[in-house]
C-alpha cells in the first residue's frame, strides 16, 4: 500500500508529462508538414555552404 | 524596414519533389528583398510567403519562375483552417481519452487480478476521478451530436452512444460509492477512445482531401493586370476585379472575367467552356469569356462581368440542380445507424424490463442494461467504414486520385455505366505537336533553341515534344520574342524565326513555321492527341462491366474519329443542358451513372452523375462538382480508383458483417449479466483491432 502512494502519482504524472508535451508539439504544427520533415534532414543550412 | 507590416501569402508549388527543392526555394525566394520568409510544406505542396505590401502578385510569381518552379497563389485558406481546426479538437479528445484508457486499464487490470477492499475503493475512485472529466471532454462530440437529433426527433448512432456513456459513468459512479465489485469506467473510456478514433479518422480523409482539392481549385484565372492609366498596370485579384476596368491578358494567359476585346487580336482556346477544340479567333469588339485561355497575343479586354456575373453563372444554376439529386444519398453508414440505433435501445430497455420481472431489483437490472448498451456500441461500427476509407484514399492519393470523401467512394463503386466528355478528358486537351519524329536533326535543334525562350502554348508544346527526342538546342544568340509574331534569333550569320506560318493555306489549324533568312524550312501542325492510353481504359472499362459513351459539346467532325478509334458510341454538339437531359435518360432506365469531364460545360453533368472524375487540367467549376480529380497524362486512374473503391466496399461490408458476428455473440452474454468490466473490455478491443486489420489488407491490395 505505501508504494502504491508514491508510484501511482508518478505514472499519472508521467503519462500527463506525455499528454502536455504532446498538446505543446500539435500547437506547434510539428504534424503539419509529415514528409517534409522527412526531407529537410538532407537541407543543408545557406552559412554552411562553401562559397 | 522592420516597421512595415508583412502580408502573408500561400502558394501552390506543385513541382516540389525533394529535399533539394525545399532548400532552392526556401533560401532562393528569401534573396528577393521583399520576401522576409518562405516555408515549404512538401505534405501539400505549399509555400507560405511573408512579403513586403508593395510585392504585387506577377513579381511574386516571377521570383518562383527564376528558381525553375511554377507557383499558384492560393486563397489565405481560412475556411480550410476551421476546417483543420476540427480535425485538431478531435485529435486532442482521441489523446486524452486514450490517456485516460491506459491508466484506468492500468488499474483495472490490478481490480481484475484481485485487489479486494480498501485497496479496490481506491482504484475505482482513482479511475473515477480521470474518467470522469475525460467523459467531460472527449464525450462532447457525441453529446452535442446526440442533443442535435435528438431535438429534431430523430435519432441516430449518437444517442445510444451518449445515452450508454452517461448511464455507464453514473451507475460506475455508484457502485464505488456503494463499495460495488464492478466498475465500468475503463470501459467507457475505451469506447470513447475507439469512436473518436473514427471519427478523427473521417476528418482526417476529408481535410487531406479538400486541402488537394484547394491547391488544384484555385490554380487558375486568379486575377489579372489592371490598367490604372494609360501607363501602369498593377495586379488585382479576380474577387476584386470590376465592370468598366481594362485588363492585359498575355499570351498564355487564362481570362479572370468576362469582357470585350478593347485592343489587340488574338485567338482564344475555348476548350474548357464548350467543349470545342478548334481556336477561335478574336477582334476588337469581340466578346470573350471568363476561364478561356489566350493563345497569341496580347490582348486588352474591358471587363463587363466578373465573379458571379460571369457567363458561368447560367451554369452554376443548372449544377445546383442537379446537385440535390446526389445530397439525397444515404452513406452505408448512416443506413446502418438507421437500423441499429432503435435496435440497441430495444434491447437494453429489453434486458431491464426481464431482469425487473426476473425480480432482480432495479439496481442490478440497470446494470445489466448498461451492460448491453456499452457491449452492442458501435465501436467496431464506428471504426469500419473510416479505418477502410482512409487507407483506400491514401493508396489512391499515391497513384494520382484525390476523392473529395467517403461518400464518393461509396458511389463509385456501384457506377455501371461510364459517360466521357471528348476535349481534355479523353484527350489531352492542349496541343501536342505532330510528325516531329520525321524532321531532320539539325531543325529539331533549331526549334528547341528558338521554342525555349518562349511560354507561348506553342512553344511549350514543342520544347515538351522535343525533350522526348533527346535534341540538344542549337547555339542561337540575340533571341527575340515577338507577341502575335512568334520568336527570331541568329544562328551563326543568319537570321531564323519561328512563328505563323506564311501563306494561309492551312486555314485555321493550328500550326507554326520554321524559317532561316526568311524561308521556310518546316512547317509543323498541332493538334489534340488522344490520352496515351484511352484505349486501354476503356477496354478495361468494359471488363469491369461498364460501358462508355462519349458527350461531347464538340462538333461531330470532331468526335468521329476519336469514337471510331475508341471503337465507343458518341453524341455530339451538346450543351451542358443536353448532357444533363442525358444522364437523366439513363439514371431512369436504371443505371448508376459515372461521368467523366473536365470542362466549365460538364459542371452540371458532373454534379448530377452517380459519381463523377475530373482531370486534374480540368476547369474549376469541373474540379468543384467532381467526386474525384486524377492527375497526370494517363486515363488509366479511372479504372484504378474504381477497382479500389469496389474492393474497399467489400472491406466495409465485411467488417459490417464482423460487427455483426460479434454482437450476435456478446449480446446474449451481456443479457445474461456475464459481462464483467473485464469481458466487455476484451470484447471491444478486440472487434476494433479485428476490424482495423481487415482494413488495412487494402494497402498491400494496391502493390
Amino acid at each position: 500500500m505505501n508504494g502504491l502512494v508514491l508510484l501511482i502519482p508518478v505514472a499519472l504524472g508521467l503519462g500527463l508529462l506525455g499528454l502536455a508535451a504532446f498538446f505543446w508539439s500539435l500547437r506547434q504544427g510539428q504534424f503539419e508538414d509529415l514528409d517534409g520533415a522527412a526531407l529537410r534532414i538532407f537541407v543543408e543550412d545557406e552559412q554552411d555552404r562553401p562559397t | 524596414m522592420s516597421a512595415v507590416a508583412l502580408i502573408e501569402r500561400d502558394f501552390a508549388v506543385p513541382d516540389i519533389r525533394c529535399a533539394g527543392c525545399i532548400a532552392k526555394l526556401e533560401q532562393g525566394l528569401v534573396r528577393d528583398r521583399r520576401i522576409a520568409a518562405a516555408r515549404v510544406n512538401f505534405t501539400e505542396k505549399r509555400v507560405h510567403l511573408s512579403c513586403t505590401p508593395d510585392a504585387d502578385m506577377p513579381d511574386l510569381l516571377g521570383a518562383f519562375t527564376t528558381l525553375g518552379f511554377e507557383a499558384h497563389p492560393i486563397g489565405t485558406g481560412e475556411e480550410a483552417d476551421a476546417e483543420a481546426e476540427t480535425s485538431r479538437a478531435l485529435l486532442r479528445a482521441v489523446a486524452v481519452s486514450g490517456f485516460a484508457m491506459m491508466n484506468i486499464m492500468l488499474l483495472s487490470v490490478s481490480v481484475w487480478s484481485g485487489a479486494m477492499g480498501a485497496t479496490r475503493d481506491l482504484f475505482h475512485w482513482l479511475s473515477a476521478m480521470i474518467a470522469l472529466p475525460t467523459v467531460a471532454y472527449a464525450g462532447r462530440p457525441f453529446f452535442r451530436s446526440a442533443w442535435r437529433a435528438l431535438r429534431h426527433r430523430r435519432t441516430n448512432m449518437d444517442v445510444p452512444i451518449s445515452i450508454g456513456v452517461l448511464l455507464v459513468s453514473v451507475m460506475s459512479l455508484y457502485e464505488t460509492a456503494t463499495h460495488g465489485a464492478h466498475a465500468y469506467f475503463d470501459g467507457t473510456v475505451m469506447l470513447l477512445f475507439f469512436l473518436l478514433c473514427g471519427r478523427w479518422l473521417d476528418s482526417v480523409m476529408r481535410d487531406r482531401a479538400r486541402g488537394g482539392f484547394t491547391a488544384l481549385l484555385r490554380n487558375m484565372g486568379t486575377g489579372a493586370m489592371v490598367f490604372r492609366h494609360e501607363r501602369s498596370a498593377h495586379w488585382v485579384d479576380a474577387t476584386a476585379l470590376e465592370p468598366g476596368m481594362e485588363m492585359l491578358v498575355a499570351a498564355g494567359e487564362r481570362l479572370a472575367a468576362d469582357g470585350v476585346v478593347a485592343g489587340g487580336s488574338s485567338s482564344i482556346d475555348l476548350s474548357l467552356l464548350t467543349g470545342e477544340s478548334a481556336p477561335q479567333t478574336v477582334r476588337l469588339d469581340d466578346i470573350v469569356h471568363a476561364g478561356t485561355l489566350n493563345l497569341d497575343a496580347p490582348l486588352r479586354v474591358r471587363v463587363t462581368a466578373a465573379g458571379a456575373d460571369t457567363a458561368i453563372a447560367d451554369i452554376a444554376r443548372l449544377m445546383g440542380e442537379a446537385a440535390q439529386g446526389k445530397s439525397r444519398y444515404v452513406r452505408i453508414a448512416d443506413r446502418a445507424a438507421r437500423l441499429y440505433a432503435p435496435a440497441v435501445h430495444t434491447l437494453a430497455l429489453l434486458a431491464f424490463a426481464g431482469w425487473m420481472i426476473a425480480g432482480a431489483g432495479w439496481h442490478h437490472s440497470l446494470l445489466i442494461a448498461a451492460a448491453v448498451l456499452i457491449i452492442t456500441c458501435p465501436c467496431a461500427l464506428g471504426l469500419a467504414v473510416p479505418a477502410a476509407q482512409i487507407v483506400a484514399a491514401g493508396a489512391l492519393m499515391r497513384k494520382g486520385v484525390l476523392i473529395k470523401d467517403g461518400s464518393a467512394l461509396e458511389r463509385l463503386s456501384e457506377v455501371d455505366l461510364a459517360l466521357v466528355d471528348k476535349t481534355g478528358t479523353l484527350t489531352l486537351g492542349r496541343p501536342e505537336a505532330q510528325g516531329l519524329d520525321r524532321l531532320d536533326i539539325g531543325i529539331k535543334s533549331l526549334i528547341l533553341a528558338l521554342a525555349q525562350a518562349s511560354r507561348h502554348p506553342l512553344s511549350e508544346a514543342l520544347t515538351r515534344g522535343l525533350q522526348v527526342h533527346d535534341v540538344r538546342p542549337a547555339d542561337i544568340r540575340s533571341i527575340r520574342e515577338t507577341p502575335g509574331f512568334g520568336v527570331e534569333g541568329r544562328w551563326s550569320d543568319r537570321m531564323v524565326t519561328l512563328g505563323r506560318p506564311i501563306g494561309t493555306e492551312l486555314g485555321e489549324a493550328l500550326a507554326t513555321q520554321l524559317a532561316v533568312d526568311s524561308r521556310p524550312v518546316a512547317t509543323i501542325r498541332f493538334a489534340d492527341r488522344l490520352r496515351p492510353d484511352a484505349a486501354e481504359a476503356i477496354e478495361a472499362l468494359r471488363g469491369e462491366g461498364i460501358g462508355a459513351m462519349i458527350l461531347s459539346g464538340d462538333r461531330a467532325e470532331a468526335v468521329a474519329p476519336v469514337a471510331r478509334e475508341l471503337g465507343i458510341m458518341a453524341q455530339t454538339a451538346m450543351s451542358p443542358q443536353d448532357k444533363l437531359e442525358a444522364i437523366a435518360r439513363q439514371a431512369a432506365l436504371g443505371h448508376k451513372v459515372l461521368m467523366i469531364g473536365d470542362g466549365l460545360n460538364d459542371g452540371p453533368a458532373l454534379a448530377a452523375g452517380h459519381a463523377s472524375m475530373a482531370p486534374g487540367s480540368a476547369s474549376d467549376v469541373g474540379k468543384n462538382a467532381a467526386d474525384c480529380i486524377f492527375l497526370g497524362d494517363r486515363l488509366m486512374p479511372v479504372v484504378e480508383a474504381i477497382r479500389m473503391a469496389r474492393r474497399t466496399q467489400a472491406v466495409v461490408r465485411q467488417n459490417f458483417m464482423l460487427a455483426i458476428v460479434y454482437n450476435v455473440v456478446a449480446v446474449p452474454l451481456a443479457f445474461l449479466g456475464l459481462v464483467t468490466p473485464l469481458v466487455a473490455a476484451i470484447a471491444m478491443s478486440g472487434s476494433s483491432l479485428l476490424v482495423v486489420g481487415n482494413a488495412l489488407r487494402l494497402k498491400a491490395a494496391m502493390w
